[in-house]
């Protein structure tokens, strides 16, 4: 999967700029840190990949695909190829851990055998097979953020985007979590997370983009955290 | 999971708003059962009116036959009678018998001589009544003419108020209940704003999303009716006794046909998962957009 940014601009109402300009290109299998400080542009850049709003100006290509040409009808088809990981979980409070991750696969119209089996799988490699019928409300942070990876990747996306997954836990429970997330990029997809977090872009040398009022500010293959 | 099982839950989930959905479509479907039933009811009723002898001559003693069949002539060229009987004071006699058979001491002394005979006049229009009445009274033979002038009139009064009333009455509980699915179609829909926001970022169609209020909204329509349905049976069954034996009495309506019955249920079924899925659609087009 081959994303393409090209020359792309996100306004909110005509004076707020949220992302101006932007070019660049993530090849298939990257890993890559979005860095930047709040309201940079970081979520923008992932919410335009999800194609929740479309770009002001500019092109985004995904595999030539033209997510600004892509009609409403065949959205839900396009974002089943992306995971989506948010810094809240963003889990179903009145629905178990099972209940929550096999969601992703019940929008998919997967046959149930199918969903139980996908799911038990799924939950036994992230190792919450044991906390499959509590509530997120019964659930440590960590074990709440596995649950929403094993959602996000249960449907096998090419694409991850997480956005600041680390942001409500402690640095023990976020290292575990990008290991995981570390895992699924070595399963080949490609791995998009936004972050402030500077120890974990900064001990893992992947690549960075750094982000400063919505324009590009650095691009760097084994990047540090760097604002400037 | 089959959108069955989803429709469940959320209905599970909030049980008061489901319970008043319903209620609203029970009130409305048992007022449109009444007043079916009442329509229904007051259309056979009339029917048998229009079908009966509607004018009945009594002759005076001696009257001879031949008296009898020139008035008969004489009504048929009016071309207003549909049928003309005539009941001799030997049939009378039984029909009285047949009548009080029941009850010994009314046979009594009655002889057929007490007994005037009659003729039994049906008219193709209630409003022919008058003047057949008028030509019959005017033949000497004739003692006394009986007609039910404003039975037929005031019936089909009654029963146009009923249709009048009725579909007022039934037109405005519909819109009442479709207004309160759409309500608490809405309320839910807010309620589940964030979950339908992380249903629509995992990849569900718009129909994934739709169908389950949908469904509710389909839930509310024909549990009401339903249960609609068997109040007004029951109430019915109820009154049937005293239906029958005051106001009907020898109009044999009651009990009402079970055939009757099912095509009302029917009906109202089919009626209330369209008005469900009509308003559920209606609150889904408000407030999702997917």
């Amino acid at each position: 999967m081959i994303i393409k940014f090209e020359d792309v601009g996100k306004k909110f109402g005509s004076n707020s700029v949220a992302l101006a300009d932007v070019s660049l290109e993530i090849g298939g299998g990257e890993f890559v840190f979005v860095v930047g400080p709040s309201g940079a542009g970081k979520s923008t850049l992932l919410r335009l990949l999800a194609r929740e709003y479309p770009a002001t100006s500019g092109r985004i290509l995904i595999d030539d695909l033209d997510l600004g040409k892509i009609e409403s009808k065949n959205i839900p088809k396009f974002r089943r190829k992306i995971g989506f990981v948010f810094q809240d979980f963003k889990l179903l409070d009145d629905r178990t851990v099972f209940e929550n991750v096999a969601l992703a696969l019940e929008v998919r119209e997967f046959k149930e055998e199918e969903i139980e089996k996908e799911v038990e799988r799924i939950l036994k490699l992230f190792e919450i097979w044991d906390k499959r019928n509590l509530f997120p409300s019964q659930l440590s942070g960590g074990e709440a953020q596995r649950t929403a990876i094993a959602r996000a990747i249960i449907g096998k996306p090419d694409l991850l985007l997480a956005d600041e997954p680390t942001g409500d836990l402690d640095p023990q429970t976020s290292w575990a979590v990008l290991q995981l997330l570390n895992e699924i990029n070595s399963w080949g997809t490609t791995v998009i997370m936004a972050t402030h977090n500077v120890e974990i872009v900064n001990t893992l040398k992947r690549r960075v983009i750094s982000i400063r009022g919505g324009k590009v500010t650095r691009d760097r293959k084994e990047g540090r955290y760097e604002l400037h | 999971m089959s959108f069955i099982k989803v429709t469940k839950r959320n209905l599970r989930r909030t049980p008061y708003q489901a319970l008043v959905a319903s209620m609203a479509m029970f009130s409305t479907f048992l007022v449109l059962s009444i007043f079916l039933i009442l329509a229904a009811g007051s259309s056979v009723v009339l029917k048998y009116y229009e079908s009966k002898p509607q004018a009945i001559a009594f002759f005076k003693d001696n009257t001879s036959l031949g008296d009898v069949d020139a008035i008969k002539k004489a009504l048929e060229q009016t071309g207003k009678v549909t049928s003309l009987k005539y009941i001799s004071q030997d049939d009378a006699l039984q029909i009285y018998k047949d009548r009080n058979k029941a009850n010994p001491t009314l046979l009594e002394m009655v002889t057929a001589k007490i007994l005037p005979a009659s003729l039994e006049i049906s008219a193709a229009n209630p409003e022919d009544l008058k003047p057949i009445a008028g030509i019959l009274k005017l033949e000497p033979v004739v003692d006394d003419v009986v007609y039910p002038e404003d039975v037929v009139e005031r019936l089909s009064k009654a029963a146009s108020i009923i249709r009048g009333v009725g579909s007022g009455a039934v037109g405005y509980l519909l819109i009442f209940a479709s207004l309160i699915i759409i309500m608490v179609i809405g309320f839910k829909m807010r309620l589940r704003r964030q979950e339908i926001e992380i249903m629509k970022l995992l990849g569900a169609s718009s129909w994934f999303i739709r169908l389950p209020f949908l469904l509710e909204g389909v839930f509310y329509g024909v549990v009401g009716a339903i249960s609609a349905w068997v109040a007004s049976y029951v109430l019915l069954w109820y009154f049937t006794p005293f239906l029958q034996s005051e106001l009907l009495s020898e109009i044999n309506i009651l009990p009402v046909s079970p055939i009757f019955m099912l095509l009302l249920l029917a009906a109202e079924v089919v009626i209330s998962a369209l008005i469900g899925l009509f308003a559920s659609f209606v609150a889904v087009r408000r407030y999702l957009k997917v």
